[in-house]
């Protein structure tokens, strides 16, 4: 047990970083769940080719290094904006393709199921016969030195990239949702669809909007991913997709500040349940933790629902 | 070795599936016998293994080997020796017919089975007829458990790396503080169970056990428990990607000492994920040798390469000290299966991959496998780990 107590700093700023990446995905099954009743199981694949994204801007700009100064920040910019775009465009591609003619049908929420799955495996498949499927590995584009301790667990530059980076995005959605007209065209949908349609609601552009502010979402956590794993694969999505519909649960799906929530705790579970128990207890853990919120509040953790949120 | 995961060294499992294909493709090559080089009053080995079919060149590499082994013995020899080919085309149903053969023409002695199918239904047949075989390539361990007396294998087989790895961390890297993980698969984590059970019984401690998911991203609880355990070196039993993650996520964190892997490690892919220098001070076993860094070893390349126009292949260095072995017997005055078989019981032949001592059982002394060691994008050979450990 005395392993247990050196490992108790570094499991908090490790479980912290993952849990930033896992809330950053937890917000694209939000949101979309908040608006359509739905979990968009291509969510995985919309983050998958945001790595890709930001891994060929690298390629197209030939940074093998890490750059400094005033050239850091304009490839920071680059494989941000790359991702987001990619990822968002994505999100929005699938919803157009996979959701939308269902929608139009009045399909089941069966058929919508299968259908994100179907494009799960039609993504994944693109790109293993493209490019592989093997590890692709990404340069180190950012040195990382360790800037500060805390306790005895080191803090390192990558680690506070990922954090402060996922944190200024997660804060600048929830201003969007609930600060401008834009988010208060997605509030009025979740709250009562058919409602705001009759309210003069563009219920259409409201959906694309949702998909394509959840795809930015996993685009920014797959620019952050890609600089602290440096690593990309057609199926590098599966996993933390899960994590992150998981994180959405475990804070409560369809509120955003849920999934902030949820992210971070999913993140610090796994850490600590892998320093407590050992490495291959932690999804056992993660999933029991989870089963036990749900149990005493069956809504997650902030429970409160998009729908009901504080307009 | 896992059979969905194809390495340079062929397994066993996998020739045994190239097998079954062979046999539904029905090639056209009866299993006939072909006699190369002949010579009246002398006595007849074999090869016994595929030369047509699916796998056939793992087969022909090792033919190969072996007939340069025979050309370069009859150039001197009073006692001249044929070589008769067995052609199995990997197939374990043609397997009986074959060592039935091997037994109506009298043949004192043979290189191969060279696969693990084939071995354990032709090797029984074997045994029977007191044909001593000398395999230079099928690995599966349960060969070595029939309590066969003519059967010798020369490679080290899926079991001996564990105790090779553990070997190589406390007697030459000297670290005794060992953290050992594994990927909870059948092939890395029998190895590191193995690895787990060794390190004890030399001295060393395995200061943390810890068994990953291959396919999470994030090793950080690992890469913890191994830093505050304080461990020197990390064996890892697994294949190279997820290797290659848990390697650079510990050299991130901090983590200098060894990292000791096993051949599903073996891939310049390992560097590639890992980074170039984070893959410093990293090494993986194998029963793959590589035979070039030795005179003997060079002039075999040579020899071979002008007598065949190629490049030795994958245990083509393994048949030739195969056939060696047999021919080093023949040589001493030994003419008869029996008299082969004790003398190559009782004598050590150092050959261009190793040195060749049996243990009772018919496998090889000391594990023969190698370690390998980083080097720029790719790995270098270091040599067999028991010369390493002395």
């Amino acid at each position: 047990m005395h392993n247990f107590v050196s490992q108790i700093w570094p499991s908090i700023v490790d479980g912290t970083t993952t849990g930033a990446i896992y809330a950053l995905m937890a917000l694209g099954y939000t949101l979309v769940y908040g608006v359509l009743r739905l979990i968009n199981f291509a969510h995985s694949e919309v983050f998958m080719v945001g790595t890709f994204a930001s891994l060929f801007t690298l390629h197209a700009l030939h940074i093998n290094y890490a750059p400094g100064g005033i050239e850091a920040i304009a490839v920071f910019a680059a494989i941000t904006i790359a991702a987001m775009t990619a990822s968002g465009l994505v999100a929005v591609g699938v919803e157009y393709v996979a959701y939308r003619p269902l929608r139009k049908r009045n399909s089941s929420s069966l058929a919508n199921l299968i259908s994100a799955i179907g494009m799960s495996f039609f993504l994944q498949e693109v790109f293993a016969l493209r490019y592989g499927r093997d590890l692709i590995p990404f340069p180190r584009i950012l040195q990382k030195n360790v800037l500060f301790h805390i306790g005895n667990a080191e803090v390192r530059s990558d680690m506070v990239l990922v954090v402060a980076s996922a944190l200024v995005m997660m804060f600048i959605l929830d201003r969007f949702v609930n600060g401008t007209r834009l988010g208060r065209g997605i509030r009025a949908v979740a709250q009562d669809a058919s409602t705001a349609v009759l309210m003069g609601v563009n219920i259409d552009r409201v959906i694309t909007l949702t998909f394509l502010l959840g795809g930015v979402m996993a685009g920014v956590a797959a620019m952050l991913y890609g600089t602290f794993y440096e690593v990309t694969q057609y199926n590098i999505g599966f996993v933390i997709g899960i994590k992150g519909f998981t994180a959405a649960v475990l804070g409560g799906i369809g509120n955003i500040r849920g999934a902030l929530v949820g992210g971070f705790a999913l993140g610090l579970i796994e850490t600590f349940g892998g320093a407590i128990f050992n490495a291959q207890w932690i999804d056992v853990v993660a999933f029991s933790v989870l089963v036990l919120v749900l149990l005493f509040r069956p809504t997650g953790i902030l429970g409160e629902s998009l729908q009901r949120a504080r307009a | 070795m896992a059979i969905s995961k194809m390495r340079k060294v062929a397994l066993p499992s996998l020739l045994a599936a190239g097998g079954l294909i062979a046999a539904a493709c029905g090639s056209s090559g009866s299993s006939g016998s072909t006699a190369t080089t002949s010579a009246p009053a002398g006595v007849s080995i074999g090869f016994f293994g595929a030369l047509t079919g699916p796998n056939a060149q793992l087969g022909i590499n090792i033919d190969d080997g072996v007939k340069l082994a025979v050309q370069q013995y009859n150039a001197n020899a009073t006692v001249k020796v044929s070589l008769v080919n067995l052609d199995s085309q990997g197939d374990p149903s043609q397997a009986p017919q074959l060592a039935q053969k091997a037994i109506s023409d009298k043949l004192v002695a043979l290189v191969g089975p060279a696969f693990s199918g084939e071995s354990l239904v032709a090797d029984p047949i074997l045994e029977q007829g007191q044909i001593v075989n000398v395999t230079p390539s099928a690995t599966n361990p349960a060969l070595a458990t029939k309590g066969w007396k003519f059967w010798h294998r020369i490679v080290g087989n899926d079991n001996a790396q564990g105790p090779a790895g553990a070997e190589f961390i406390v007697k030459k890297l000297g670290d005794t503080k060992v953290a050992v993980i594994d990927d909870q698969s059948a092939y890395g984590q029998g190895i590191a169970n193995i690895v787990r059970q060794t390190i004890p019984t030399l001295g060393g401690q395995v200061v943390t056990s810890q068994s990953v998911d291959p396919n999470t991203p994030d090793y950080s609880s690992t890469v913890n428990a191994i830093q505050s355990s304080g461990a020197t070196a990390v064996y890892y039993g697994g294949y190279y990607d997820a290797a290659g993650r848990l390697l650079k996520q510990l050299r991130d964190a901090g983590y200098k000492g060894a990292f000791v892997s096993d051949d599903g490690s073996l891939d310049p892919k390992l560097i590639s994920t890992a980074g170039s220098t984070e893959s410093a001070n990293t090494y993986a076993t194998c029963a793959c040798g590589d035979v070039s860094g030795t005179p003997a070893g060079a002039a075999f390349v040579k020899a071979y390469q002008s007598a065949f126009n190629t490049a030795p292949g994958t245990y083509s260095a393994e048949g030739y000290d195969a056939a060696n072995v047999i021919l080093a017997a023949i040589k001493a005055g030994n003419t008869t299966s029996t008299a082969i078989n004790s003398y190559i019981n009782s004598h050590s032949y150092t050959g261009i991959t190793k040195t060749i001592t049996f243990t009772s059982t018919g496998d090889i002394k000391g594990g023969g496998i190698y370690v390998y060691q980083t080097s720029g994008a790719g790995f270098k050979s270091l040599g067999l780990v028991s010369n390493l450990v002395g």
